[in-house]
């Protein structure tokens, strides 16, 4: 828990202004406006699609008398990275989840490619094209590795599976991964090392024609190989336009193939901005305090990095 | 939570020498030899698959061969008897292994059998119903898949404990039982015993023979047809450099399927009469594998069974790859019950009729005894319909082979207890093995 997000302060100009036109005075009804208003801004550094793969707006949920999440907006452009961030217990896992439908919203609003939608089911966000590594990876343990990776849809021939065909497929994508430390594909997943496994689950989720790939703390159990792997497969989801968003707690890896930057605290998005406007000293005092110090002082930062 | 810190997590050098424990030898293995010492690798961690049932079967045989009267218990009569009492055992093992492979489990399954049995009994008497045999089996195994739904539907969509419900149901059924039992205008109670061809059907189920020489032929044209679908099935494997079993082995697999059918066929076709003829592989041997093959393709090959093992393994997960876990399990439910009705109607054919001596209880008991000793976990998503038969005749043995001997069914009690002590003790402590080389891990 007590990690050291690095003392290195590199490039210490954040960069609050670029967009404080934007941020003065904005409240919810006047989002879409303020968001295009905002794409015209940033389309000089990052072109971006004018209209994010999936829009979030006002996402609450509260278990019993806990309340996970505050009033959420979030997008997740096509193209990008988006990191996630957020001490333990920010409701990162908890927005994950309730994106890929493990979870109902209490209340708010999906936009998907500009379209309102509802995801009321795991099977609603596949069908919109929406992958997940989750935190607690969700494979069988009796089950084996091609078995865990096609859970759900599996490959059928005659009414039967067939288990050919899924397991060269398996196969291949654990290859392009460069999973090479299994023995064999077909054991049993509970005789994985926990890096294996993670392995397994990041290839489950990226074997799929999708469109959206959220990894929930990917490389939290990998070694340096694998780590990079997965940030290059990361790199190359985003080069074929997906839109990825990946939940880390490892600023270094944030910082490598973030191209936006989300930061949760308490169940509130405190910030949402491209990478570049960010450095460390203020991804940790956003996710340690919910306020970055000039921010406040500033006093505009408000509008635009938070949401209420 | 913050599952980052856990040190063990990293790749490490000893991850492949720990896999290598409870990677089922099959599918690293080479060669022969190969396969021989990865299996012996992991019979020493506690994963001893089939072989604990199988030695238990040796066991058994030596034992009261030994001690029973003049060797009777290795007698062709004797096996075949032997057989034809263990196959209602196999029949509801087989039924208790859907349930079982979802971590769920039924009591009721002995009276859904009795219930299944009376049906077909009471609707063929010429007498009364009058119906024809295949109408009266229909509606017997259709009354019992309804009990399954209906006990399915209370556990999954108003979230009650399997235990719970199925004991209630257990105690239900055993009632309804003995109304049924009590209809018709019978002298007590229905019986299989007569000409009627409705009623010799029924009978012939568990009794009837087939003809010595149509049981090789048949022998014969199962054998080639799974032998050539093994040998096929793995070779293509093999050909296409997908995970496969070494060429000597399937042989031997092979060999060994052979080698069996054509002893069981020998055995049966001995005249096992004491005056006249008795020979030929009797129905119930059929129905028992087809029971097997058909519920094995199921559970093996389909998304069904493929679910079924997922949610016996990690409901979360099952659920989170978009499966309706609520359907899935009633499902298991109905076809456990329908899977008992068939042994019910094999029950009543063996005793030719059924009477209030039925004790579902206990009889619900020996199956899972002989699920839990065939080598199913009661922990879910470990298992195979194959245990079920292999389980099937350690119970089928122990009880044969006490009756051989004369000894006081308290005795028979005491030692199928012990056995099932035993199943569940291996069961527990392979599946402790097993995770604990992954329960570091979050
Ligand atoms: N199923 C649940 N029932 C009740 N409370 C929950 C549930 N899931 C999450 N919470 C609560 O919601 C809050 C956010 O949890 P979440 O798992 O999203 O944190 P996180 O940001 O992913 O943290 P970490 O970095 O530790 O993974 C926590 O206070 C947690 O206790
Ligand atoms: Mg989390």
């Amino acid at each position: 828990m007590h990690r050291c997000w690095g003392g290195r302060l590199h490039g210490s100009r954040h960069q609050l202004d670029h967009n404080g036109a934007a941020a003065s005075g904005a409240a919810a009804p006047r989002l879409i406006p303020r968001y295009s208003e905002r794409v015209a801004q940033v389309i000089t550094e990052s072109p971006s699609p004018a209209e994010p793969l999936l829009r979030l707006r006002g996402i609450e949920k509260h278990f019993g008398p806990v309340q996970a999440l505050y009033n959420v907006d979030l997008d997740l452009p096509s193209g990008q990275v988006t990191a996630l961030c957020g001490d333990n217990g920010a409701g990162k896992s908890v927005l994950t989840k309730c994106i890929a439908g493990i979870y109902q919203v209490d209340h708010g609003q999906f936009f998907w490619e500009g379209q309102p939608v509802t995801i009321h089911s795991p099977r609603d966000s596949a069908k919109l094209g929406i992958e997940t590594v989750y935190q607690d990876l969700a494979l069988a343990d009796n089950l084996d590795i091609v078995q865990n990776m096609f859970l759900g849809r599996e490959r059928l021939r005659n009414g039967l599976l067939n288990e050919d065909d899924m397991e060269r497929a398996a196969s291949q994508t654990l290859a392009n991964l460069r999973v090479t430390t299994v023995r064999s594909i077909r054991q049993p997943v509970a005789s994985l090392s926990g890096g294996q496994r993670q392995s397994v689950a990041v290839a489950k989720a990226v074997m799929w024609n999708s469109k959206l790939v959220m990894l929930d703390e990917p490389t939290a159990a990998l070694g340096v190989v694998q780590t990079q792997m997965v940030l290059d497969l990361v790199r190359r989801l985003r080069d074929r336009g997906l839109a990825v968003m990946v939940i880390s707690h490892n600023l270094n890896d944030v910082f490598e193939v973030a191209d936006r930057i989300a930061i949760l605290h308490l169940g509130r998005k405190v910030a949402e901005d491209r990478a570049s406007t960010f450095d460390r000293q203020s991804v940790v005092e956003y996710m340690t305090t919910g306020a970055h110090g000039p921010a406040v002082q500033a006093g505009n930062d408000k509008g635009q990095h938070g949401t209420s | 939570m913050a599952q980052a810190e856990a040190p063990e997590s990293r790749i490490d050098p000893t991850a492949s020498a720990e896999a290598a424990i409870v990677v089922p030898p099959e599918i690293v293995a080479q060669s022969l030899g190969e396969w021989f010492r990865a299996w012996l690798v992991r019979l020493r961690a506690g994963q001893s698959g089939v072989l604990p049932v199988v030695l238990g079967l040796v066991l058994i045989s030596i034992v009261f061969t030994a001690i029973s009267p003049n060797n009777l218990f290795l007698s062709a009569g004797n096996l075949v008897n032997l057989f034809q009492q263990s196959a209602v055992f196999m029949v509801l093992a087989m039924a208790e292994i859907f349930v079982l492979l979802l971590g769920e489990i039924d009591l009721a399954t002995g009276f859904t059998a009795g219930v299944g049995g009376v049906v077909a009994v009471q609707l063929v008497q010429p007498v009364t119903t009058k119906w024809p045999w295949w109408g009266a089996i229909a509606v017997a195994l259709l009354v019992c898949a309804l009990i399954g739904l209906l006990q399915g539907t209370l556990i999954t969509r108003l979230r009650l404990s399997s235990l719970i419900v199925t004991l209630a149901g257990s105690l239900i059924l055993s009632g309804v039982l003995l109304i049924l039992l009590g209809l018709g205008p019978f002298s007590g109670y229905p019986s299989l015993l007569g000409r009627n061809p409705n009623i010799l059907t029924l009978y012939k189920l568990m009794w009837g023979t087939i003809d010595p020489v149509l049981s090789w032929i048949g022998m014969a044209l199962v054998v080639i047809a799974v032998g050539s679908f093994l040998w096929l099935g793995d070779s293509r494997r093999r050909r296409s450099g997908l995970v496969a079993p070494p060429a000597s082995l399937t042989i031997l697999k092979i060999a060994l399927i052979a080698v069996v059918s054509v002893v069981v066929v020998a055995i049966c076709n001995v005249n096992r009469a004491n005056l006249g003829t008795l020979e030929g592989v009797p129905w119930v041997i059929p129905i028992v594998l087809a029971v097997l093959a058909v519920w094995m393709v199921l559970i093996q090959r389909t998304t069904f069974g493929r679910y079924v093992y997922a949610i016996g393994g990690n409901p979360e997960a099952a659920r989170r790859a978009g499966v309706n876990l609520a359907a899935i399990r009633t499902w298991c439910f109905v076809l456990c019950a329908f899977t008992a009705g068939i042994g019910g109607l094999l029950y009543a054919s063996y005793l030719g009729g059924m009477s209030n001596n039925f004790n579902g209880g206990q009889i619900v008991l020996y199956a899972i005894a002989a699920a839990v000793i065939g080598g199913t976990s009661l922990f879910g998503g470990r298992g195979k319909m194959l245990h079920g038969v292999l389980g099937g005749l350690v119970i089928g043995g122990i009880y044969n082979g006490m009756y051989l001997l004369a000894i006081d069914v308290k005795w028979q009690f005491i030692v199928t207890g012990l056995v099932l002590l035993v199943a569940v003790t291996i069961d527990a402590l392979s599946r402790r093995s097993a995770t604990s080389g992954s329960a570091a891990r979050v």
